[in-house]
This record gives C-alpha cells, structure tokens and sequence, in this order.
C-alpha cells in the first residue's frame, strides 16, 4: 500500500516560511493571497496489504518521527 | 569528574564542547551515535551543536532517535546531567527530555553573534557558577532556534524557575526571549548558545567558562 503523510504546523503556531512565501507572492503580484502555510509530504510504500493496519502503523511513525506534535499536526491517507 | 561527549553525523561543536569540559577539570570520553552503551562512572552527558543528520527531517529528530539517545534518555530519566547546545538542544526537545520546541527563526535568516543574555537562575548546576540576573554575551550561531511551547509550559517554566537564560535583543523571535531551559529537577539543560565557544580570551569572551567551571564545583560538593 502507498500512504502519504501530510504534516503542517498547528493552527495558531506562526508560520514564518509561510509568511515569507506569501510576502514574495505579493511582491510578484499575485493579489488576493490571504495566507500562506508551508508543510511537507512524506510518501511511503509499505509491504503492509491491510489499510487499517497501514493506517495504525504510519500513525505510530508520525507519533514517534515523522512529525513533532508538539508543534506540527499530520494528515493519513492510504492507497 | 567523567563526562561525555556524543558525536553524530554532522555534529561540528563536539570537539569544542570537550575542549571545554576539559578545561572545567573533566575527563572527557568521545562517544559515537551508533553505540549502544556509555562509559561508566559518567557525571555529565554533552550533546554538541552541528547540524547532525544534515537537519533532515526536522532539526534533531533523527539524531534523538540514534541508538545512543536511548542510553542518554536513560541516564538522565535515571537523575544523570545532561547538556545540550545548540543543535544538542534541539535533539533535548525532540527525545522529550526538555518541552517545547525550536522552529525556524522569525527572520528567516541564520543567526551567528554574539549576544547578551540574563542568566535567570542560578539554582542549577549549570547555572550556579553565575550569579542569578547576572548579564553575559555568549555567541549563538543557528538558524532553527525560535523556541515556541504552549502558553501552559511557558507560564510553567517561568513559575519552576526552568527558564535558564534569557536573551536580552531576542534574536529569533523565541517566546518570552527563551534561550536556555532546564528540565524539572534541574539536572538537564538545552541552550541555543555555544558557551564552549567563550571559554578562552581568544575567543572574544569567557563568559561562558563559569557554566563549565561552575557544574564541576556543583558536582563536587554533590
């Protein structure tokens, strides 16, 4: 199965490569932008054929390296 | 005295760091990130500054879980000193050693100065060579080092006494000017400036030396 981790810093926790990507979108003249967040993605391929089980072992990953809950939350998708 | 000093892939502040533990009286022991066990009779543990893992990831997530981190997260869950500097402090918050979190500086851009800092208690071991509210200038040298934590661990940190030092022109947007944090029995701390880099006159200033200096005496009379 493929699962793809999106991780994003938690609303509320200023952003600043955000704000800088938002600022240089403005200086380019894209008007209308209200706000920029920047994260990442993280593709995984996995042996793992069961999606629930996929799903309760990236959850582990995430809790334990992939993203820092203290200041970051994360998305799962399977496929 | 028997420190410490662990050494990752990209570390480049470990042969300073033992420099300085050397200079406070300390036998030193180099320590690689792959071991999987100490050396006894250890006193203190040094997480040195660099950019360990090329900063992949996020800074310090994949060096706190190298298989050494696991014996220093023992160690210290066992009452053991442990410092962090730097690249070292951000490893501290990512085993969950120390709370909080250090994010990309607010102005985007790599810091290295020298900056003022209020040392904010000297009721720790690390702290205790200084005076509480003395002001030092110890270089920073970062680019992630803008610590952000809730309001509740902010509110604690200052309440326990935690918050080690202050800087005094916040040079990374770190909530409430946070350069330096202690853990709950004082015992670990995790500072984003390099007092290994202010230990001799040459290099500009010794305000860092009583931090060294003043655990050996701290460890002494324990």
């Amino acid at each position: 199965m493929k699962a793809t981790v999106t991780v994003m810093l938690k609303t509320g926790v200023l952003d600043p490569q955000g704000e800088a990507v938002k600022s240089a979108l403005g200086a380019l003249g894209f008007a209308g932008v209200d706000a920029v967040r920047q994260g990442k993605v993280i593709e995984l391929d996995l042996e793992e054929t069961d999606a629930a089980a996929a799903e309760a072992a990236v959850t582990e990953m995430c809790d334990k390296l992939l993203a820092n809950t203290v200041i970051e939350s994360y998305r799962i998708e399977i496929a | 005295m028997r420190a410490a000093v662990v050494t990752f892939p990209g570390s480049n502040c470990d042969r300073d760091l033992a420099v300085a533990f050397e200079a406070a009286g300390f036998e030193v022991a180099r320590v690689w990130h792959k071991d999987t066990t100490l050396p006894d009779g250890l006193d203190v543990i040094g997480l040195p500054g660099g950019f360990s893992f090329g900063d992949y990831l996020r800074c310090g997530a994949i060096a706190a879980n190298a298989p050494i981190c696991r014996e220093v997260k023992a160690f210290a869950e066992r009452g053991g000193h442990v410092l962090g500097i730097c690249n070292g402090f951000q490893i501290l918050l990512e085993t969950g050693l120390l709370p909080g979190a250090l994010m990309r500086n607010a102005s985007l851009h790599f810091v290295c100065k020298p900056v003022p800092l209020r040392v904010e208690t000297a009721s720790s071991p690390f702290t205790a060579g200084y005076g509480a509210g003395t002001e030092i200038t110890i270089p920073v040298a970062h680019h992630d080092g803008n610590y952000q934590a809730d309001s509740e661990t902010l509110a604690r940190l200052a309440g326990e006494g935690q918050v080690a030092f202050r800087y005094l022109d916040n040079p990374n947007g770190s909530a409430g000017d946070i350069a330096g944090v202690l853990s709950e029995n004082r015992r670990v701390l995790g500072m984003m400036p390099h007092p290994e880099r202010a230990i001799d006159p040459l290099h500009g200033g010794i305000d860092g030396r009583p931090l060294f200096t003043g655990l050996t005496e701290a460890l002494v009379s324990a």
